[in-house]
């Protein structure tokens, strides 16, 4: 499968506030279709914030998200997602009150079709058929991982945001969630992660944004990217 | 076998506690609305039931397929209109909202229907039972109000527990925010449980009006029990609700048999006991959080 190419997202300017304070100062980034991009940067630097926005989690003015040529910084989550945009939150944030299959399955609630099915993430992740019928909350936190990713991409999204894969997962499991990573952009997916690990974000990646408070203070291809460089910004020092 | 007589008399009861209880339970599990409002919207039922038999000739029973879906559309427009703007952080606002609500419905039902009691009458099959042994009779009526308990219960079981919009219930009672990353539009989903509670409020304020005499004023009463038979089964299990309702029914029929005025007291003092001993209510499923 072939993406067409051209940019599948951008945002302009676009800030974010939590009632008083602002979190984002004015970010303007394309992602171009078919790319792996990695967003790192220190706590607080803004970056799941930015994912929160575009996915329609916090609002924004129209034109500040720009997705598939269309201002959709004003829709809800709900519209976000039916145009083609999954979010992996922080933290995993499974329902309690639904198996994990019923996790997988409230995924496709979108209604999108695509490559992406209940069989296709099992494949994806037999750990999860093996326990289809506990409840989400009760899988290892590498399993809950997959299965939050599962069910993002059972929207079979266009656009596939991923906030902080490896927080709290043993080094072990990260390296098995992202050896999956190309099995998911091979379906011509463009995905955005976010990572504290700036080694990884580079080995992934085909661009990389470093934040820093809420601005954009560096970004390239990883080749062009100077270690000392990524590290200046990200600290700010 | 009067004791067993009472029993039985009590747990048909329960059939109608239960219904009155659903909806309220329903609520309450998707959305963690507590609805004052609750028991005037039964006696709204009532006399929509009340009206559309009086304008329409037609049979009481007949009338739901009227009131039903006109209180559907009602709970709908209510969640829609007002009761999805009160719902945050702060458990005050629907509160607040649900009391004015329900003071605007009886003074409103006061207005246009008098304080008069009024009564649906059924004819043959008010009175109608089967004998079973020689002291027991059952009769149809309450039969069915209990069938009816049973199978609405069943019904929205399964319609939790196994459908793609009862996932989306649980998934956005869990968690409203990332259930809306799934597609869940959250206003939608709870204007849709608001509807079919008051869909179930329907059929409960007409199976009431058929058993007992009502008038404007006997809402809050009808939600006391509803509160009684919820808090008893366990808050956000409606089999639990369903047992409550029963147990209710049970204690004030056997109340009676004591003393001619101790229904009510047995009930409230079944609804304290079960309290004491367990706190949750014997089914609980909501997780405090």
């Amino acid at each position: 499968m072939s993406a067409p190419s051209g940019t599948i997202l951008e945002t302009r300017a676009l800030t974010a506030f939590y009632g008083d304070f602002q979190a984002l100062f004015g970010i303007a980034l394309a992602i171009e279709r078919g790319e792996t991009v990695a967003i790192v940067g220190a706590n607080g630097a803004g970056k799941s914030t930015f994912l929160r926005s575009v996915a329609g989690q916090l609002p924004s003015a129209p034109a500040q998200v720009i997705f598939a040529g269309e201002a959709v910084g004003h829709l809800p989550a709900y519209a976000i997602v039916r145009r083609g945009v999954a979010l992996v939150p922080e933290g995993r944030l499974l329902f309690p009150s639904l198996s994990v299959e019923e996790n997988l399955r409230l995924g496709a609630y979108a209604g999108r079709r695509g490559f992406w099915s209940l069989e296709r993430v099992y494949g994806l992740f037999p750990a999860l058929r093996e326990r289809r019928t506990v409840p989400g909350t009760a899988l290892s936190g590498g399993e809950q991982q997959m299965c939050a990713i599962g069910r993002a991409l059972m929207s079979n999204p266009a656009l596939l945001l991923c906030d902080e894969l490896s927080l709290g997962l043993a080094p072990v499991v990260v390296r098995q969630l992202y050896a999956v990573l190309p099995r998911i952009v091979a379906q011509g997916t463009t995905v955005v992660v976010v990572e504290q690990d700036i080694d990884r974000a580079l080995s992934v990646a085909d661009c990389v944004f470093c934040f820093r408070e809420g601005l954009i203070a560096l970004q390239g291809r990883p080749e062009s990217l100077a270690r000392a460089d990524i590290g200046r910004a990200y600290f700010g020092v | 076998m009067d004791w067993l007589d009472a029993i039985v008399q009590g747990v048909l009861l329960g059939g109608l506690y239960a219904l009155f209880a659903t909806g309220l339970s329903l609520i309450f599990g998707v959305m963690r609305l507590v609805n004052i409002a609750h028991g005037d919207l039964i006696v709204l039922a009532a006399f929509l039931g009340l009206a559309v038999v009086q304008g329409t000739g037609l049979h009481p029973l007949l009338s739901l397929v009227i009131t039903v879906p006109a209180m559907a559309g009602l709970g709908y427009a209510l969640q829609r209109g007002i009761l999805n703007f009160t719902l945050g952080r702060d458990i005050l606002p629907p509160l607040l909202v649900t009391f004015g609500l329900s003071i605007v419905i009886q003074n409103v039902l006061l207005e246009v229907f008098s304080a008069d009691t009024r009564r649906l009458q059924i004819g043959a099959l008010e009175t109608a039972s089967i004998a079973v042994g020689e002291r027991i009779a059952i009769g149809w009526f309450p039969l069915l109000v209990f069938l009816s308990a049973l199978a609405v219960i069943a019904g929205l079981q399964v319609l939790l527990s196994r459908t793609r919009l009862g996932a989306a219930f649980r998934a956005t009672s869990d968690d409203r925010a990332t259930a809306a990353l799934m597609g869940v539009n959250d206003r939608h989903v709870f204007a849709f449980a608001m509807a079919l509670a008051l869909a179930v409020v329907a059929l409960a304020g007409t199976f009431m009006a058929i058993r007992t005499n009502f008038s404007p004023a006997i809402g809050p009463a009808r939600l006391l029990y509803a509160f009684e038979a919820v808090i008893i089964g366990g808050l956000g299990s409606l089999w639990g609700t369903l047992a409550g309702g029963v147990i209710l029914g049970v204690a004030q029929a056997v109340g009676a048999k004591f003393h001619p005025g101790g229904q009510l007291l047995a009930g409230h003092v079944a609804f304290l006991l079960v309290l004491v001993v367990r706190p949750n209510g014997l089914f609980p499923r909501t997780r405090d959080r």
